[in-house]
């Protein structure tokens, strides 16, 4: 389901400047067997912030990659003020004016501050570096963010905050135009974030047009003017912030219209699991939490329960399966497996108590791409045996085979590089693993990403089952439907909370959106 | 488009083989040597023991081969052990020294004790690195030239300075003896490759180091103990470089501090990536290491048998070292291989190359 262009709305201009200072049209940008980009347009006025938003594979990464000279468009238009523009590689796009800080701070920790702000454009004289003008140039920029540290101090001795400030004040010395934030606010506190937001409200004031991503909607309707939704690498469309109600927002993020969703009944699943008070869960997170991850959260899981984690990306979904898991270690709260409580400080301890975690992450942090599929599954099982205990051959092939064949991992080749097998397979191979070590409780951290309709289905058939045969179950999808469809219970989660925690009865996507976009059900 | 025949298919397929340019190179070193001396191939069998250059490439080879073992294993964890030839010069040190200072250097229990006191102290400067590497997460690299730099120093003190001389009938053995007509170096280093295939592939050991040198993340979350894996291969790495001390040692009967084992970790890394085993972790071959030893010395014979200027010898090793490594080059086989291919052949993907 693709929106052409024609359909996209466009918001109006703003009264004091009628010409865009970017305008991108028609743009489109093909991977191998992937159109990461269909016929997008997009602009940005001087003295405008413009919120691109888009939950993971929208298309926002690539938009500003071709827009920073990052990839090459395929087709489509590019103009800056008026006049075409054709850029071809980073250092073209900062030439014309466009800068952009990116989610990760990449600057030089082993440097000074005014080294990081004027790297590569060192003031000379005499052929040498004028470290004199270097830093009387680099404290005026900073005077001019209003930071007040010496440009002679280490990048590193500075907190993250005030380092994402400098990469600010260097993407500002090139008298930038447009001002890129992919990000920026992904790892700072709030404190940090409204000095972020000063900074940025005094570049607005001077002109300059800003694109800001991020994935926290209450830092999106503060400091935006103006939003440009994208879903599979389509336009959605364009709006002013103070026209467009979050619900409506997160809607069109997600792909469905409000009145489409209201008709749409969910389909109960009748719960396995009868009265909370007899049964204690198998596993229970009692105000577990990671300072600038996830706040304090209270989480239970009972066997035979699919808990469905709902929330867009960065919303702490991903970060509370972290931290059951042991995959990140918490720094408040406990967790109490079958009512005892355990210190799960590494996936290994967590292992042992059957607690299993596939990430989000396929690539890196679930196959070891070089290894073949049979050693893929045996992992985690043989580490667990420890290296000395070899499960044998025999063993290996029985496993590995029942698990190919109950799975349709294709090739059924249990000597195959896991590298060359398709994502839904990849997905199928690690799951395998998973199951290998019998968990008790398996975490499931966007299984069906990016992986065809039909392996989609069979991991769900195979999630429903697990669950009916006793084991607990977490699964986290951006699809709210597959949500809705596996859970017994949905724990909704916005910016790093859990906002709520309800049993699926009657539930509707509208409802659980509702409660992604504002925190009180609708 | 018709299939080839399996012949033809088996011949074009060899190239890609793991290990074909590796032997490649091997075999033309070998008959470059036969082509400059016809006597190169001869093995005469004397006084029970067998004589020939193949067998002295063998036996000189042979402490290389033994700190090239270790050193794959580091690599595959992607890390690197540049410390060896300093544990080369501590571990002979040691021996000597203690053979020296004892009443009976003849004595068989002088020589064992000394053995073991060497390899003792060897394992534990290797659990020194996996230390260093493993629980406080310093680079490989400069974790390992600590030891590198400071190890000659340690054996100085050892040696108290001297180069030590010894007399020791069964210390001679190991570097100069024969055991079963075989060179004792060759039996010592053909038991520990053993030793290394057996501990890696007959138990998990290989495939937890494979996974933790290809994806470290991944390995972590599937419960992989990638700390004591990583230590443990530095302290496998310690005991080859140990025993090839001793086997150096003992060649020469003295102990040199300063240049015993001197730019052997240069030439264990080279027998490691000409065998095939990335520098970036991951797959290795224990085998493809045991053939890059003794390409490394079957050049340095040959530039013996050949009479190259010792001036540029290391020119030539270099160059040739170059050309394997090219040859091997994923980039450069499939530019060869485009230009070769003028009619488009199937191309039978089997897995990745290395």
């Amino acid at each position: 389901m693709t929106i052409t262009p024609s359909t996209a709305t466009q918001a109006e201009a703003p009264e004091n400047a009628a010409e865009p200072i970017i305008r991108m049209d028609d743009i489109s940008i093909s991977f191998p067997g992937v159109k990461a980009l269909d016929r997008v347009s997009f602009r940005m006025f001087p003295g405008e912030v413009h919120s691109l938003m888009g939950e993971n594979g929208a298309g926002k990464s690539t938009l500003i990659k071709a827009l920073t000279g990052v990839y090459q468009i395929d087709s489509g238009t590019m103009s800056l003020a008026g006049r075409p523009l054709v850029i071809n590689g980073p250092a073209q796009a900062q030439a014309a004016g466009i800068s952009t800080v990116y989610q990760e701070v990449n600057l030089l920790p082993n440097l000074s501050v005014a080294e990081n702000i004027m790297l590569g454009r060192e003031p000379r004289s005499f052929g040498a570096i004028d470290w004199r003008a270097m830093r009387g140039r680099a404290a005026e920029l900073l005077q001019r963010l209003n930071l007040d540290i010496d440009p002679a101090s280490l990048l590193s001795s500075h907190s993250l905050a005030v380092q994402q400030l400098v990469a600010i004040a260097r993407a500002t010395d090139v008298d930038a135009k447009v001002l890129i934030l992919d990000e920026p606010t992904s790892s700072l506190d709030a404190d940090e974030v409204s000095e972020l937001f000063r900074v940025i409200r005094g570049l607005k004031n001077d002109g300059v047009a800003i694109l800001f991503v991020s994935h926290f909607l209450d830092q999106v309707y503060e400091i935006s003017d103006r939003l440009t939704v994208l879903r599979n690498g389509a336009l959605v469309g364009e709006y002013l912030t103070r026209e467009i109600l979050r619900i409506e927002l997160v809607h069109k993020m997600i792909g469905k219209e409000l009145a489409t969703l209201e008709s749409l009944e969910s389909k109960t699943r009748q719960s396995t699991v009868e009265g909370d008070t007899v049964d204690v869960p198998y596993l229970e997170a009692v105000g577990l939490g990671r300072k600038g991850s996830v706040e304090p959260t209270d989480l239970a899981i009972r066997e035979g329960e699919v808990v469905g984690l709902a929330g867009l990306l960065g919303s702490g979904r991903t970060e509370i399966a972290r931290l059951i898991t042991g995959a990140d270690r918490a720094d408040s709260g406990e967790v109490l497996v079958r009512g005892v409580k355990r210190r799960l400080r590494t996936p290994r301890v967590a292992l042992r108590d059957r607690i299993a975690y596939s990430s989000e992450d396929r690539k890196r942090e679930g196959i070891v791409e070089d290894l073949s599929v049979r050693d893929n599954i045996v992992l985690a099982l043989q580490a667990d045996r420890g290296w000395f205990r070899r499960i044998s051959k025999r063993r290996q092939d029985e496993l590995v085979g029942s698990y190919i064949q109950t799975l349709g991992i294709r090739p059924a080749n249990p000597d195959a590089l896991v590298r060359n097998l398709s994502g839904g397979n990849q997905q199928k191979v690690l799951l395998a693993r998973w199951l290998a070590v019998a968990p008790r409780l398996l975490v499931l951290d966007e299984p069906t990403r990016g992986i065809d309709v039909g392996a989609k289905a069979e991991i769900q058939k195979l999630v429903s089952n697990l669950a009916d045969e006793g084991m607990a179950v977490v699964f986290i999808s951006a699809e709210l439907e597959e949500v809705l469809r596996l859970s017994h219970r949905i724990a909704v989660m916005r910016d790093r909370r859990k906002v709520a925690d309800l049993p699926n009865e009657d539930v509707t996507v509208g409802q659980i959106m509702g409660l992604i976009a504002s925190g009180a059900e609708s | 488009m018709s299939t080839p025949p399996p012949a033809v298919a088996v011949l074009r397929d060899l190239p890609k083989a793991r290990l074909f340019w590796p032997i490649v190179t091997l075999v033309a070193l070998l008959l470059l040597n036969f082509a400059v001396s016809p006597g190169f191939f001869a093995i005469r069998f004397q006084n029970g023991h067998l004589f020939g250059s193949l067998v002295d490439i063998l036996r000189n080879g042979a402490p290389t081969l033994l700190v090239a073992l270790g050193m794959t294993v580091v690599i595959a964890t992607r890390g690197i052990d540049l410390s060896v030839g300093a544990v080369v010069a501590i571990s002979g040190a040691l021996a000597c020294t203690i053979i020296a200072d004892s009443p009976s250097p003849d004595s068989l229990g002088t020589v064992l004790s000394a053995v073991a006191v060497a390899i003792v102290f060897s394992l534990v400067l290797g659990a020194w690195n996996g230390l260093l590497v493993a629980v406080f997460g310093i680079q490989p690299i400069i974790a390992t030239l600590i030891l590198m730099t400071a190890g000659r120093g340690i054996a100085m003190l050892i040696t108290e300075g001297n180069i030590i001389t010894i007399s020791s009938a069964p210390y001679k053995v190991i570097g100069a003896g024969y055991w079963f007509g075989l060179p004792a170096s060759i039996v010592i280093a053909g038991a520990m490759f053993a030793l290394a295939a057996l501990l890696t592939r007959k138990t998990a050991l290989g495939l937890l180091i494979e996974s933790v040198g290809i994806n470290p993340v991944a390995s972590r979350l599937a419960g992989v103990r990638s700390r004591g894996i990583v230590w443990v291969v530095y302290v496998f790495s310690g005991l080859c470089a140990a025993i090839a001390g001793l086997m150096i040692s003992s060649n020469v009967t003295a102990a040199d501090a300063n240049s015993a084992g001197l730019y052997i970790e240069m030439d264990a890394i080279l027998a490691v990536v000409i065998g095939g085993t990335s520098l970036a972790g991951g797959r290795y071959s224990l085998t493809g290491t045991l053939i890059g030893a003794f390409v490394i010395q079957t050049l340095t014979t040959t530039v013996y048998t050949v009479g190259i200027a010792p001036s540029i010898t290391l020119v030539f090793k270099a160059l040739v070292v170059i050309a394997v490594c090219l040859l091997q080059s994923p980039a450069l086989q499939a530019k060869l291989r485009s230009r070769r291919r003028v009619t488009p052949t199937p191309s039978t993907k089997q897995g990745a190359l290395v």
